[in-house]
């Protein structure tokens, strides 16, 4: 019997039958996954840690938005503890949840898998990786019980080094987190280029697959940047460096670019994966190949490349000169086209496909639409005029979270279910599923359209305090807080109670394409007992429904494995 | 670990005429040593990046602040600075000699040049070691540690003649010039003492025997490594050093 047996339960008895053996059922007891190197099991790792300090920081999101239920004080009547509350919520979503999020849960998993390899190209490094990621988290749950930090996720000089928080402290954790990140990338960019399966072409890989190499780019490139820009502000704060600091001479503005080098590039590094999976899923479940495969694939390296040349544009207002600004601005609409390009091809390929409302699909959909709108609501920030308007507002604040939260998030809660069968053998229940999705998308609609409109009409970002007028459009936003928690709780017990009381699924449940849906559910311990047969990843005409296994079926590799 | 390995080898079919240095999911050695090869070249983009950050800060400040660069770098010590060049030059080339030793497998060539290699590294820092220690001395230090007057002007002893001239005026901000100077050349010894670790490793391994024809990714990859410390602090001296 396959059991699914998760870190910390103790051990059930052993598969004896060697076909039986899985990378879960392989290897027992705490050790077996505290130092594993099987990336399959440090996908899982990250799953539990990343859900974990989502869960932290969405506390935090729930403290700031009750908070807000009314003027003055709440729930407390002290600004400082607001602004550490924004700032642990911004500061741990970013770093420890959406940098990490979609390439270490499911690149880990799912990279390998799809190029037929037998794990990524240094598993000892991707273990580090992780454990780069633990410490850093730990770090910051150390910020957390020592007092806090208050200068928001983005350490601006000179405050940030003056302030007597616990700056140093949590810009040594996103220094560390860092490291991970870039060694992520490292191992990724390197498995694709060496590791792919015999005959698999770049432009035969899954489209997943070329988002994570564009992620990859960008963590290579940026992320040593801020590194040293962490490092230089812990230096800075220690020992006095000068270099940022205005009382010593040095240039707070030189802060922010390099700041924004990286940060900028990084918000890619969040969506890129993100556009990857939906690419897969809204060719899944539209019954119908990609439309466009080279645009989209294309359209991945162009917004990696572009995203580095628009930093800027966080500067409008930091004393850059109006050339520059210019610039930035023109540079920052050409982020737009590649995006505009994969949408469309999206909506190409549901055209006329055979759409399945299932779970993933779900958010798929919402995902286009939230993405539509964060991305749309983009330009107005990059146009100089406008952004004078809104820098600095809750429109802003709208903005990054319908890309960051309503994009990425979504698209990565959507990865999961797609590929959760995949992972545990165990399907959940989709009528929960879907109902969670629903809830999901609605509370995420609600919650940050009222912050669209108080945003345009003057509401400032990080402030504790608002006059009257805003109170309405606070609340409806507190409500669609809770409407979006609910959703996400919803998700969550679905796919845990899944592991217990889930039904076991075939190799091929959900009609993938890709080469790992020709193993075993979940994998073998080496990913493929016996070599994948190479496939169009989107040729959903190969694939029948075989009513016997309640999966699918490939004619081309049952004709190989025919033949042979 | 172990239990994974364990369990590992069980399923590993046919294994037995594999290498033991070829990892289970590499087909060959081949494709092992070149995954391993792009890995380090990869990291090491991300190493220049890493310094370039710092390259970026002098830029913005020496193009504002020239005359900050002009009196700091005359405290630097020409000579030092030249002789430490030299040194990680050498520690380059016998760097390069130790994997081509390891290529044809020369055992005794390979540890000797990689104790040449070890002994150019420490001779390094010992250098820096003496001019870190002068600055310390004359309170040519960064940020708020920045005093010049009380020592410097008494015992401006070996390698700052030139400097007496400017030492009772600095320009405001001078201690921007021994910030970077010190942010960029301690940053680049921390990589030379890691550097150090990776050789020493290297030793116990090619003592024991462990490389050869067939197998040397852990001297090729260690030695691009250390000729990216090398070519740092190549930019590095004129750029501190070497300023008219």
């Amino acid at each position: 019997m396959t059991s699914i047996p998760v870190p910390g339960e103790s051990a059930r008895p052993v598969a004896t039958d060697a076909g039986e053996r899985n990378y879960l059922t392989a290897g027992r007891g705490l050790a077996s996954w505290l130092f594993t190197v099987d990336h399959k099991r440090i996908a899982i790792l990250y799953m539990i840690g990343i859900c974990s300090t989502f869960m932290l920081g969405g506390i935090f999101a729930m403290l700031v938005r009750i908070e807000h239920w009314s003027p003055g004080a709440t729930i407390t009547d002290s600004g400082e503890t607001y602004n550490r509350w924004f700032t642990l919520h911004g500061a741990i979503m970013t770093f420890l949840v959406l940098v990490p999020s979609i390439p270490a849960i499911l690149g880990n998993f799912a990279l390998p898998l799809m190029l037929g390899a037998k794990d990524v190209a240094f598993p000892r490094l991707n273990l580090l990786s992780f454990y780069l990621w633990l410490i850093g988290a730990v770090g910051f749950v150390c910020v957390l019980f020592l007092g806090g930090i208050d200068t928001g996720w983005t350490f601006y000089t000179p405050y940030s080094t003056t302030t007597a928080t616990k700056v140093g402290l949590a810009g040594l954790g996103a220094f560390i987190l860092g490291f991970s990140s870039i060694l992520t990338g490292v191992n990724f960019l390197v498995t694709i280029h060496k590791m792919r399966h015999p005959g698999m072409g770049w432009f035969k890989m899954p489209l997943f697959l070329w988002s994570l190499y564009a992620t990859a780019i960008i963590q290579i490139v940026a992320t040593p940047v801020v590194g040293i820009t962490l490092l230089l502000l812990v230096v800075e704060r220690t020992m006095g460096l000068g270099i940022f600091d205005p009382a010593l001479g040095g240039d707070p503005v030189l802060f922010q670019h390099f700041f924004w080098f990286y940060s900028h590039p990084v918000v890619y590094v969040m969506i890129l994966p993100g556009m990857g999976i939906i690419s897969e899923l809204i060719s899944i479940y539209s019954r119908k190949h990609i439309f466009g495969y080279s645009f989209i694939a294309w359209s991945s390296i162009a917004i990696a490349l572009f995203g580095f040349l628009v930093w800027g544009h966080h500067l409008f207002v930091s004393t850059q000169s109006a050339v520059m600004s210019t610039i930035f601005s023109l540079l920052t609409f050409s982020v737009s086209i590649p995006s505009a390009i994969k949408v469309f091809n999206w909506l190409a390929t549901m055209y006329r496909g055979s759409i399945r409302l299932t779970t993933p699909m779900i958010y798929a959909l919402s995902f286009l639409f939230l993405f539509g709108i964060g991305g749309l609501t983009g330009l107005f920030l990059g146009t100089l005029s406008v952004d004078m308007h809104l820098h600095d507002t809750y429109f802003i604040v709208a903005h990054f979270h319908y890309t960051m939260m309503g994009s990425t998030l979504i698209a990565l809660i959507g990865g999961i279910h797609h590929w959760w069968p995949k992972m545990f053998g165990r399907m959940y229940n989709e009528a929960v599923g879907r109902l969670a999705a629903v809830l999901t998308f609605v509370g995420f609609n609600a919650t940050f359209i009222p912050q669209f409109l108080m945003g345009s009409r003057g509401m400032p970002r990080r402030y504790y305090n608002y006059p009257l007028e805003f109170e309405f459009l606070h609340r409806a936003s507190t409500v669609g807080s809770f409407i979006l928690a609910l959703g996400l709780f919803m998700a969550a017990y679905n796919l845990i109670a899944s592991l217990f009381h889930g039904k076991k699924v075939p190799d091929n449940p959900c009609g993938g394409a890709s080469l790992e849906w020709q193993t075993t559910s979940p994998p073998h311990l080496h990913n493929f007992e016996k070599p994948p047969v190479l496939t169009d990843p989107y040729d959903m005409e190969d694939l029948y429904w075989d009513e016997e296994t309640g999966g699918y079926r490939s004619r081309s590799v049952e004709g190989a494995s025919g033949g042979s | 670990m172990s239990q994974v390995l364990e369990t590992g080898a069980v399923d590993g079919g046919g294994a037995h005429d594999r290498p033991a240095h070829l990892a289970h999911h590499f087909d060959t050695p081949e494709q092992q040593f070149e995954t391993a090869k792009l890995g380090m070249w990869v990291f090491l983009v991300t190493e220049i990046l890493f310094f370039s950050g710092l390259f970026c800060a002098y830029a913005v400040f020496r193009a504002n602040n020239p005359e900050i660069f002009l009196y700091g770098h005359a405290f630097l010590d020409k000579t030092l600075g030249a002789a430490n060049t030299i040194i990680l030059i050498t520690s380059s080339f016998t760097m390069a000699w130790a994997v081509r030793c390891a290529q044809i497998g020369a055992r005794k060539g390979l540890i000797i040049n990689l104790i040449l290699t070890f002994v150019c590294a420490a001779g390094f820092m010992g250098i820096k070691a003496v001019e870190y220690s002068q600055k310390v001395e004359h309170g040519l230090l960064w940020g708020n540690k920045f005093n010049p007057e009380v020592h410097a002007v008494e015992g401006s002893g070996s390698g700052a003649e030139a400097a007496a001239a400017h030492v009772e005026e600095p320009p405001v901000g001078a201690h921007i010039f021994f910030g970077i100077y010190f942010g960029m050349t301690g940053l680049h010894g921390l990589h030379v003492l890691i550097g150090m670790g990776l050789i020493l490793w290297l030793l116990i391994r090619a003592m024991k025997g462990h490389f050869g024809p067939g197998y040397f990714t852990p001297v090729d990859i260690v030695g691009l490594y250390w000729h990216l410390v090398d070519l740092i602090w190549i930019f590095l001296f004129p750029l501190l050093y070497l300023i008219h």
